[in-house]
């Protein structure tokens, strides 16, 4: 780990008591729902980390509870350095607070982690679908909703699929 | 007839201003099919007379689904997805998750290989801004421009498809290299367009930049201040237009970039001049690096030889067992990544084009999420259009260089 960003996320531990991971010199740091706004004001304002890179989401369903984690991805341009936070959240509603009033970049990222995933981000000023239209039903991006290939028939099961086809009526 | 759905005001009550919900000012559709939006973007703007008041852009629809496709391909198959992200820069997506690929499963590329990548990436970006200039000119009028860029971006997608047989979606770069070595007539194609192709920038800017009526259209327009852009996650020529020298070829150089001499262009009024003159400088630095990768090119193999990540040549495939066996596995089963993510990003000619890849053990992805930059470049619209009017509306959307296959996925 580079030396500039030990201290960074010594800092980090210090203050919210978080775990971190290595892999292939990228960290990341675990960090509470709760406490998210708070890690990223201080790595705003403290350490220069003036561009929230990405925001995005996984979902370890069915595998892992807390189903989601979102992730920052955070870059500091003075100092050329890079680290992620990821909040483990809940499948049952998942909430998290709004990070907009500290990146307003999150305005559109996170409208769209509400339309793909349905975490809601509490605060967000103007929390509606963002790619998909209105009304739509579910979440596409979790794991648990069908890409939505046409179901194969066999012979075993070849009326049963037939009858729920959409064919146009007589 | 088909009844015409009402716009329902209540959804965008909180993003207008209160004089709209009385009457007072209009509130006009702009799109989703209008010459000027390049691609297929809705605004909802709110007028007061010709001036803008509040503008909310309405995306999505081109969405394709490509994050969730992807999950559903191996890490081979899943690469030509990347070519229809940002159908501009297709090259340039293919190295962002070529090089992701390769850093997720830690594999070497050879040299050769990463300077034939340059040259393609470079190229296609001088493609991307000549299309850029074109359609920022026929925005403003001046449609022989359009027609002057096309003529030359045809060169350039004549050397790609010399290369790959293709002309805009050639899954050229591959992991672990590229697809196959450039014919021989490569070298003397690109040189070819290297030697036009300056006299050609300077033509642009002769009948551009000093324009009288280009500068009226452009001096002082949609000015975006560099605390602004950072926010808003700005990044590419339009976060440089604002004075804010950020390039990751400079800052995080991948594929090699750090053995090249080149600038990178800041220009610190952050208006939509600023972004114009920005591009056409980028015209010549690009220009610079193809001449020095061009003259080092090295010799060698152009695709890794480990055979777990890099099917084998096809000569090959009929002499030895181990090389059926492998070029099986990988089209069929795929190769296997770490349960591990990464983020890597590259300097797309729109900005940071980052992806977010994980993998869980198995031949395909468990997510992939892709950073494009024109998502975030657009969020910073409703902010740089405010008091400024329809037709300068139509100039800022084309200064910050959207692409909407970039911005729906």
């Amino acid at each position: 780990m580079d030396k500039k960003l030990e201290k960074i996320v010594q800092a980090l531990q210090e203050n919210f008591g978080s775990s971190i991971e290595e892999f292939r010199d990228e960290v990341h740091v675990f960090v509470k729902a709760e406490q998210i706004v708070e890690a990223l004001m201080l790595l705003r304002d403290k350490y220069e980390f003036e561009l929230l890179s990405a925001q995005t989401a996984t979902d370890y369903f069915p595998q892992m509870s807390p189903r989601f984690h979102v992730i920052y991805q955070l870059t500091s341009l003075a100092k050329n350095l890079s680290v992620q936070l990821r909040v483990p959240v809940n499948g049952d509603q998942p909430k998290v607070p709004t990070a907009t009033r500290v990146y307003e970049v999150a305005n559109w990222r996170e409208r769209e982690l509400l339309d793909m995933f349905g975490i809601e981000f509490e605060g967000h000023p103007d929390p509606r679908r963002i790619l998909m239209p209105d009304g739509t039903d579910g979440f596409p991006l979790r794991k648990d909703f069908p890409l939505g290939y046409e179901e194969p028939q066999f012979t075993f099961n070849f009326d049963e699929i037939d009858l729920r086809k959409p064919y146009a009526k007589e | 007839m088909a009844q015409i759905e009402e716009v329902n005001i209540e959804q965008f009550k909180h993003l207008v201003s209160e004089r709209a919900l009385t009457g007072e000012t209009m509130l006009l559709n702009m799109g989703p099919q209008h010459p000027s939006t390049h691609g297929v973007l809705r605004l909802l703007l709110e007028l007061d007379g010709e001036t803008i008041v509040n503008a909310v852009p309405d995306i999505g629809y081109l969405h394709t689904g490509i994050e969730k496709n992807m999950e559903a391909k191996t890490y081979l198959k899943a690469e030509v997805m990347t070519d229809r992200l940002d159908y501009m820069n297709t090259t340039g997506n293919n190295l962002a998750y070529c090089l992701a690929v390769e850093k997720l499963v830690d594999l070497d590329v050879p040299v050769r290989a990463q300077a034939i990548r340059v040259i393609l990436t470079e190229l296609q970006r001088i493609a991307s801004h000549l299309v850029w200039v074109g359609t920022f000119g026929l925005d403003l009028a001046a449609m022989s421009m359009f027609l002057y860029c096309f003529r030359e971006r045809e060169i350039i997608l004549d050397i790609l498809e010399l290369c790959s047989g293709q002309r805009m979606m050639t899954t050229f770069i591959r992991p672990g290299g590229i697809w196959r070595d450039v014919p021989v007539e490569f070298e003397a194609a690109v040189r070819d367009f290297l030697k036009i192709f300056p006299k050609r920038v300077d033509e642009y800017e002769a009948l551009l930049t000093k324009n009288p009526l280009f500068l009226d259209r452009l001096y002082g327009i949609g000015k975006l201040d560099a605390a602004t852009a950072l926010q808003h996650g700005v990044t590419g020529p339009t976060l440089r237009a604002s004075g804010v020298n950020w390039d990751l070829r400079k800052a995080r150089p991948y594929c090699g970039y750090e053995q090249y001499d080149f600038n990178v262009p800041v220009a610190t009024e952050g208006d939509t001049y600023a972004r114009y003159i920005v591009r056409i400088q980028e015209f010549r630095e690009s220009m610079k690096i193809i001449e020095q990768a061009l003259n080092k090119l090295p010799m060698g193999p152009v695709r890794s030889d480990n055979r777990k990540f890099v099917a084998p040549p096809r000569s090959e495939i009929g002499v030895s067992m181990e090389a059926l066996i492998h070029h099986f596995k990988l089209w069929t089963e795929g190769f296997p990544a770490p349960k591990a993510s990464i983020y890597c990003a590259v300097e797309s000619p729109r900005g940071e084009l980052g992806l977010y890849l994980e993998g869980d053990g198995g031949p395909k992805p468990h997510r992939v999420h892709l950073r494009t930059p024109s998502f975030d470049n657009l969020a910073v619209l409703p902010k740089i259009v405010k008091g400024h009017l329809v037709a300068d509306l139509v100039a800022i959307l084309a200064s910050i260089d959207i692409v909407l296959g970039d911005i729906d996925r």
